[in-house]
């Protein structure tokens, strides 16, 4: 029985930390710096431009560019992928009175829900748990979310630069004061290409790091600033499809159960969740919890088979998949937060901060609230001309007065009563829910995902095959991300290449993308990883898993739409 | 409806392409054909053959040079004089050229890309392959005269029953300046042996199903033995196999040969939209369910490393 | 000197046809044309350091200033959008004119197009626009140098490589093979957003609404469906002589 993380990726987090390296006259000086155009990020470009139109002296000394946002994606919502069903109170709070749902991109108000217990064949429907009634909440495609948001935050002036990767963190005498971008036009071993583009140091009086899952940066932050929470973070992998459908879909559907299997022993915990898109699209994914131990889990494959369930294949009849997506959900709750949010010059937001509710199956009203808060101390920051650098404590108070630390310490130890899962049995949930998380089953210690150690038990032989049709390969998968990555780049991907065959099957089982296979098997009972880096589409699965993803080129990955 | 047909010449020699594209024309009703440039008139029999009732030839010095422009003022001159209102050319560096130039001279639509084209009564219907070849659209002209450019290989070249010596008519028009400003000053026939991919009109690719790189000579012998080009899938580059510039597929090139021969590739769709648009696909693969045979002409279920020898030494016999 | 590069905004990711207007679907996002982006960099590459003015001009919606400001971001001085609701549904006849005009208002020494349309495949509006413009064209161009007022292009055709020369003012389309784009700096792309950029329409163009647009056009869409299957699909088991079998089957179809 292996266990991934026995064999840990060459990486090294104080490799992505230096000074800047760009002659002085020659770095991109900027305001605030905000790194990611995901909710959280784009929420705190708004905020910034409508504290920068309030007082106008400070924005004179935040420079030419008060705001910069650097997005990876070939544009923002690009690498945005969610449920998503969303509480529309950040949103409100950030846009003030006047605001409306109904002038953001969205699918309606969710007007009824369903919730299924699955077999092979039967579906039983049970009352939702209260945790997971969505009364009041909109359903939105992310994506779409991300784009209004950045014309938004670019009428508000900040300065968007997408297809720019976050590859350093600049740090000078203990202060962040910015990041370095990623190179452009490097071959697949590391050369410079004839169009080579060299990063550039951009530094900023405060950095805000709203990465998302797996932040690149986030996590190099946390490390070089000694961050870490009470437990290590733990994350769950999403894999999602939008689908073109010949009838409407009512309701919001949750489902628990089959094809995942229930002895503990396998810790196989998620659910599904099928979501109308108006009339005639639906979305359908399944989120399962990466401490999973099977070699050749697949939540990729799950999905498919999940489809083949006379009660969804319903849904799904006569229609045709649009688009595709994956991604993490970091799922440790309140005791894996960093056990700061800011260090000097730098604040950390949303997902990449950990800040999503698993058992009401939120997180982006925190990402935006969270957003929200870091403009606001960043902004106070630079109005009493402090140095940020001992000045952004005001975030952490912000945070722990905000509901965002309400709601997840409410639900703080759920997780460990239930091990953890995406659902809750209705009525633990239940109860803690009503006690508002005093009611405390008493508390286990998390493991890291890739600490799980490896079980083989043949958890392929019910997948099916592809049709093309209502079932999928994983290249096809990759086809319908819109992910058409330069292939000669170098690999982004840091993992150990020779390992024990169960752990390359489970990390090419994993992989919704099709980024590992099992090359040859060595003298030692090895066998050689094989690589296929422009499949990948940022999901962070393998960081959570034993790996470390670290940015590609700006621009590459998936090119998300409707996810 | 009077048609006319653009016919391009090459070294002597009319281009089988827009020959193609004659034959279709006569099957739909009389034809008449032009052809521009130094020895036309001696090509005007061979259209007849090939179904042209008249041939208007113009060997004016201006077109001496195979250029586009000055052959726009010879159509728009035979487009007038005849009174046509249908005129139909076979793609190639200079037709299309040609074609949208008149197009913008006569204020004519002009339809491209075409893989086809009916007449639905009297009304003429054109077929056009759309992103990436998945949809089909039909397309049509609200005035005339209509315009069309074909896809290359639509049509096969065929004599017609009734063909016989057409009427040749000479061509001499005033030619615009800016038509004749171009000069060509040198010629370099295409470089003999390595065929570049994206130009080749033949495609011997190999993916994982080859095994290992070695087995590559496989493709390269094939390819040779066939005069083509070898192509690559994006796996076995990843692999090393062989080199990214061979790479066809979604990030790599997007080929459209008269035939694809695919030894030991699966056919995933990333693969598939750099080269499903060749002419003729055949495809060998040990897995009979690999995707590959859905869109192959001839799917062979075998292995490539026992068909792959025996074929290429009975292309090369034939061949001579 | 002045270049003129025109560049196409189109639509990323999957991209479909919408039934309704039997047009592509331009809703979605979009991108540089990536073809456009071998010509905007062989603009940059004859500029060099010299004066020359390099402008990026586009038809299309509002959004394609997007693209424009990519091709400002790699360094083009100048941006010229024509957008106006009756331009939508332009043909080549109605897109030529329209490009002509915005072109003739601009009086470049020349205009680079890129070899093709990524979204409509389309290779062929250059040698309209030159018609219009009266200049002349020289496509495929994989080598191209200017001197004293005239160009000289070394181009790829299905025979081989011409070599040729032709007094400016002239219209050249340019092949993927020329070169290899430039990633824009960064700042580049910051710089791009203050770079001045122009929006015309088809009135500013002393055009008329009926001259441009579906009105314009004399091409139309009839009707879409699925492609022909591969009608005579065949599919064998190899039982020791299939390589006759393929034999035979090429020579059938004269493919040797």
């Amino acid at each position: 029985m292996s266990r991934p993380s026995n064999f840990p990726p060459p990486f090294n987090a104080a490799d992505f930390v230096s000074p800047p390296t760009d002659p002085e006259d020659e770095r991109i000086e900027v305001g605030v710096l905000v790194v990611g155009a995901g909710p959280a990020g784009l929420a705190c470009a708004i905020r910034l431009g409508q504290l920068i139109e309030s007082d106008p002296e400070t924005a004179e000394r935040m420079g030419e560019v008060p705001v910069a946002l650097i997005e990876k994606g070939k544009q923002a919502g690009s690498h945005l992928l969610s449920g998503a069903v969303v509480n529309p109170r950040s949103l409100r709070r950030l846009f003030g009175e006047g605001f409306r749902m109904q002038d953001i991109p969205n699918y309606g108000e969710v007007h009824g829900e369903a919730v299924y217990v699955l077999t092979k064949r039967n579906a039983l429907r049970i009352p939702p748990p209260p945790p997971m009634k969505n009364h009041g909440n909109w359903i939105l495609s992310l994506s779409q979310l991300g784009r209004y948001l950045a014309e938004k935050a670019e009428e508000g002036g900040a300065m968007i630069l997408p297809e720019t990767a976050a590859q350093k963190l600049l740090v000078d005498h203990g202060r962040v004061v910015g990041v370095r971008t990623g190179d452009k036009g490097r071959g697949r071993e590391g050369q410079e290409l004839g169009n080579f583009e060299p990063g550039a140091d951009l530094v900023a009086k405060v950095t805000v790091l709203a990465e998302g899952t797996q932040g690149h940066l986030s996590g190099v932050a946390i490390d070089r600033f000694g961050l870490r929470g009470n437990e290590p973070q733990v994350w769950e992998l999403g894999v999602k499809e939008v689908w073109k459908v010949a009838k409407p879909l009512e309701n919001i559907v949750h489902t628990m159960g089959w094809p995942l299997r229930t002895a503990a022993k396998y810790r196989e915990f998620g659910g599904s969740f099928i979501y109308p898109m108006g009339d005639d699209m639906v979305c359908i994914g399944l989120v399962v919890g990466l401490d999973y131990r099977d070699s050749e889990l697949s939540v990729h494959d799950l999905l498919q088979e999940l489809k083949t369930h006379p009660k969804i294949r319903k849904i799904l009849e006569g229609g045709e998949r649009v688009e595709w997506g994956a991604k993490t959900i970091p799922s440790g709750g309140f005791h894996s937060l960093p056990s700061k949010l800011h260090a000097p010059g730098l604040l950390l937001c949303g997902d990449g901060a950990g800040m999503v509710n698993i058992p009401r199956l939120k997180g982006v009203h925190y990402a935006i609230e969270s957003g929200r808060l870091a403009a606001e101390s960043a902004f106070r920051a630079l109005q009493r001309g402090e140095t940020p650098a001992t000045s952004l404590s005001s975030y952490d108070d912000a945070i722990r007065d905000s509901f965002i630390w309400k709601d997840l310490n409410e639900v703080r130890d759920m997780r460990q009563v239930f091990q953890r899962g995406f659902f809750m049995g209705g009525a633990f949930a239940s109860a803690m829910t009503v006690s508002k998380g005093r009611l405390s089953a008493g508390k286990k210690k998390a493991e890291p995902d890739a600490d799980a150690p490896l079980l083989t038990t043949n958890r392929s032989a019910s997948y099916p095959a592809p049709d093309g049709k209502l079932t999928f390969d994983k290249l096809s998968s990759v086809f319908a991300s819109g992910n058409k990555t330069r292939d000669d780049q170098p690999n982004h991907i840091r993992i150990e290449r020779k390992v024990p065959a169960d752990v390359a099957r489970m990390w090419a089982a994993m992989c919704p993308a099709h980024v590992y296979e099992v090359g040859a098997e060595g003298d030692d009972g090895t066998v050689t990883l094989e690589i296929a880096p422009s499949n990948c589409v940022q999901c962070g699965a393998i960081t959570a898993k034993g790996g470390r993803l670290t940015p590609p080129e700006g621009g590459s990955g998936p090119e998300y739409t409707t996810t | 409806m009077s048609t006319l047909v653009f016919l391009e010449s090459h070294g002597g020699e009319l281009q089988k392409g827009s020959l193609g594209v004659l034959s279709k024309a006569a099957s739909l009703g009389d034809v008449d054909a032009v052809i521009v440039g130094e020895g036309a008139k001696s090509l005007a029999s061979q259209a007849g053959r090939y179904g042209a009732k008249k041939v208007w030839a113009c060997e004016d010095a201006e077109v001496a040079q195979p250029l586009p422009q000055p052959r726009v003022d010879v159509l728009a001159q035979v487009v007038s004089d005849g009174g046509y209102d249908t005129v139909l050319f076979a793609n190639s560096v200079v037709a299309a050229d040609v074609a949208a130039g008149l197009a913008a001279r006569l204020d004519a639509g002009l339809n491209w890309d075409l893989a086809d084209i009916e007449l639905n009564g009297a009304d003429l219907v054109g077929k056009r392959p759309s992103l990436q070849d998945t949809v089909y659209a039909d397309v049509g002209w609200t005035s005339t005269p209509r315009l069309a450019l074909f896809r290359a290989g639509s049509f096969d070249a065929k004599e017609a029953s009734g063909g016989g010596e057409p009427e040749v008519v000479d061509v001499s028009p005033t030619y615009a300046a800016h038509s004749t400003s171009v000069k060509l000053v040198g010629q370099d026939a295409a470089e003999s042996g390595g065929v570049n991919i994206e130009d080749a009109d033949i495609i011997v690719a190999g993916g994982r199903g080859l095994g290992q790189a070695e087995n590559f000579t496989l493709a390269e012998g094939l390819a040779k033995s066939l005069g083509g080009a070898v192509g690559a899938t994006r796996a076995v580059v990843d692999a090393g196999w062989y080199p990214y510039s061979a790479q066809i597929g979604q990030t790599g090139k997007t080929v459209s040969p008269k035939l694809y021969v695919a030894l030991g590739i699966s056919g995933a769709i990333q693969h598939k939209v750099g080269m499903q648009s060749s002419g003729t696909i055949v495809a060998i693969n040990k897995d009979a369910n690999a995707p590959i045979f859905e869109f192959s002409d001839l799917g062979v279920v075998g292995d490539v490393h026992e068909i792959v020898p025996k074929l290429t030494e009975l292309i090369r016999a034939k061949r001579g | 000197m002045k270049i003129a590069v025109c560049v196409k905004h189109v639509p990323e990711g999957t991209s479909r046809i919408d039934p309704g207007t039997k047009r592509l679907d331009r809703s979605g996002e979009g991108a540089l044309n990536h073809f456009d982006a071998n010509a905007v960099e062989e603009a940059l590459r004859l500029k060099g350091d010299s004066d020359t003015e390099v402008v990026a001009v586009s038809l299309g919606p509002q959004k394609a200033l997007d693209s424009l400001r990519k091709a400002l971001a790699m360094g083009a001085d100048r941006a010229v959008l024509v957008s106006d609701d009756a331009a939508v549904g332009s043909d080549l006849v109605a897109t030529s004119k329209l490009l002509a005009a915005a072109l003739a208002k601009e009086e470049p020494d020349l205009v680079l197009f890129g070899q093709q349309a990524s979204d409509a495949d389309g290779a062929v509006l250059w040698a309209a626009v030159a018609e219009r413009l009266g200049r002349p064209v020289v496509s495929q161009a994989m080598e191209l140098t200017v001197d004293a007022g005239s160009l000289h292009v070394k181009r790829q055709t299905e025979h081989g490589y011409d070599t040729l020369e032709a007094p400016l003012p002239a219209v050249v389309a340019v092949s993927d093979a020329i070169n290899e784009p430039r990633y824009p700096s960064l700042k580049g792309i910051m710089g791009a957003k203050k770079k001045q950029q122009d929006v015309l329409s088809v009135a500013d163009l002393g055009l008329d609404a009926g001259d441009v647009g579906e009105v314009g056009s004399r091409t139309t869409v009839l009707a879409l469906g699925t492609p022909p299957a591969r009608g005579d699909a065949k599919k064998i088991e190899d039982d020791g002589n299939a390589a006759q079998a393929i034999v035979d089957f090429l020579a059938e179809k004269r493919l040797i």
